[in-house]
């Protein structure tokens, strides 16, 4: 009974188009897993003289939760038997931090306030304000920023890194834009352009890394994902 | 009990301390008991623009060392029986007093008059700190020069944080007419719909504003001025009664400033 259950596959290795996919079992424990996993490794053919390059792997760990030094036990691990880099970690499971963090990086906050001068609002996910940005001030969010007021302050959408992100106003005379880490300014001379629109107007940035102001309505062509989907 | 108005604006030079004296005495003109505390210590002005500077024998920081009783400190003023000052410490600094100590001290203030004007001083730190600390209401002064809203933008940001302190109102002073007639300068319309606050008063920009502070005479005292009858009109609002928006321009388009602060347009 007991070398029968030795003898059960933790480790199922599969070969796809993109590289080798382990899935490990979730109910053994750590230290049986890891076992089988070492034994598996070592007798595979030697690859790391291969001219190919390093072996992409993804693990999929079902219900299991690897933290920090786990993850890197598992990646020493593979380094030491085999050239791989470890693409992906799938796991089924989160820790509550994750899923909130998940959760505030995908919710939309709605403020109603004015945001005045050396006050900076700074948040995950979407922003909804509802009332003005005024000069010298600033709003920040690592989503999409649409205000229903006047944005003449600086606004930062998708702060840690998504270019993506949008930043959509009512009335759109901003001291400056940012998305991720594109920077636009308006022009110097304003005034003499007295006809250019500025009501609902929407900035985003085009493949060329270049940031766009357009109409509101043309947001449904620019970024089609934008919209929810209906039931 | 009376009610404690700061007067502030972020921003030097905008008038705060010409607000505040005149605000006071044309309450005081009303019949209201008034008294007028200057927070801006080691750089206090509200004694000489209201011409009691040689009265001055205890002051804002003898009172909360406990070295005078409050009411040697206070100063009557010497046209009204019934608008009192207490000035600021001209040898210390803001330091000498923390905002708890204010609260107290404006407090007590309050059980004896209708109205208590703090004059703020200049700046965000301890000094503001200080002067807002005991205030149940608040005017922001500014001018229409672009840094000066950027200002009263911010502190009406840090006003909107206190929570004694209910929302702000707007003192639009130093108006140049003919500059905002000609579009040179902001128009009140496009301040106020920056700072998106309740507009108490506009006051013109007036050379007998200046000359009458020079000779330590409140500006409200004269009946036929016209920054007068714009800080009468302030101080008759904060009583609770409705006063048109003066007119900055000649008579006869009285009615139709007055329609438009109504917001009735055509």
């Amino acid at each position: 009974m007991t070398s029968k259950q030795r003898k059960a596959q933790h480790v199922i290795i599969k070969g796809t188009k993109d590289g080798l996919t382990f899935l490990l079992d979730d109910h053994c424990s750590l230290d049986a897993l890891k076992n089988e996993l070492k034994e598996k490794l070592s007798e595979r053919p030697d690859t790391s003289s291969g001219a190919q390059g390093p072996v992409k792997v993804k693990l999929d760990i079902g219900h299991r939760y690897l933290d920090s030094v786990q993850v890197e036990d598992f990646k020493n691990l593979f380094s030491e038997e085999m050239n791989v880099i470890i693409e992906e970690i799938a796991s089924d499971v989160l820790t509550k931090v994750e899923a909130e963090e998940m959760k505030r990086n995908n919710q939309i906050t709605r403020i109603v306030k004015m945001v005045r001068s050396g006050q900076v609002l700074d948040l995950k996910g979407d922003l909804l304000l509802i009332g003005d940005v005024n000069p010298g001030a600033t709003v920040k969010a690592t989503g999409n920023i649409y205000i229903l007021g006047r944005l003449r302050g600086v606004a930062h959408a998708g702060y840690e890194g998504n270019d993506s992100a949008i930043i959509c106003a009512s009335n759109m005379t901003p001291s400056q834009l940012r998305i991720s880490s594109i920077i636009r300014r308006p022009p110097e001379h304003a005034e003499e352009d007295e006809e250019k629109q500025e009501d609902m107007e929407c900035a985003y940035v085009n493949e060329d890394k270049e940031m766009i102001l357009d109409k509101l309505q043309k947001l449904s062509n620019i970024r089609p994902n934008l919209s929810m989907k209906l039931e | 009990m009376g009610e404690a108005i700061v007067v502030t604006s972020g921003k030097g030079g905008v008038g705060k301390t010409t607000t505040t004296a005149n605000i006071g005495t044309a309450l005081a003109l009303t019949g209201k008991k008034v008294c007028l505390v200057d927070t801006d210590i080691g750089l206090r002005n509200l004694d000489v623009v209201m011409g009691l500077e040689n009265r001055i024998i205890y002051d804002l920081v003898d009172v909360i060392e406990g070295n005078c009783r409050l009411q040697q400190a206070l100063i009557k003023d010497k046209r009204f029986d019934c608008l009192y000052l207490l000035p600021a410490a001209q040898t210390k600094d803001k330091s000498a007093v923390e905002p708890d100590q204010m609260k107290i001290l404006v407090d007590e203030l309050k059980q004896d008059y209708d109205y208590i004007l703090i004059d703020c001083p200049a700046g965000i730190e301890q000094g503001y700190k200080n002067a807002v600390a005991g205030a149940d209401q608040a005017i922001v002064v500014t001018t229409p020069e672009i840094s000066s809203v950027r200002d009263a933008d911010r502190i009406i940001g840090l006003l909107e944080k206190e929570e004694n302190v209910a929302s702000p109102k707007l003192v639009i002073n130093r108006i140049r007419s003919h500059m905002m007639k000609n579009g040179e300068s902001m128009d009140v319309e496009e301040i106020v719909s920056i700072l998106a606050i309740d507009l108490l008063g506009i006051v013109v920009d007036d050379d007998d504003v200046i000359k009458s502070s020079n000779n330590g005479e409140p500006v409200a005292l004269d009946p036929k001025c016209k920054a007068s009858i714009a800080y009468r009109n302030i101080s008759r609002r904060i009583n609770g009664e409705t006063v048109p928006l003066m007119s900055l321009e000649d008579q006869s388009s009285v009615f139709k400033k007055v329609k438009k602060f109504l917001g009735i347009r055509g």
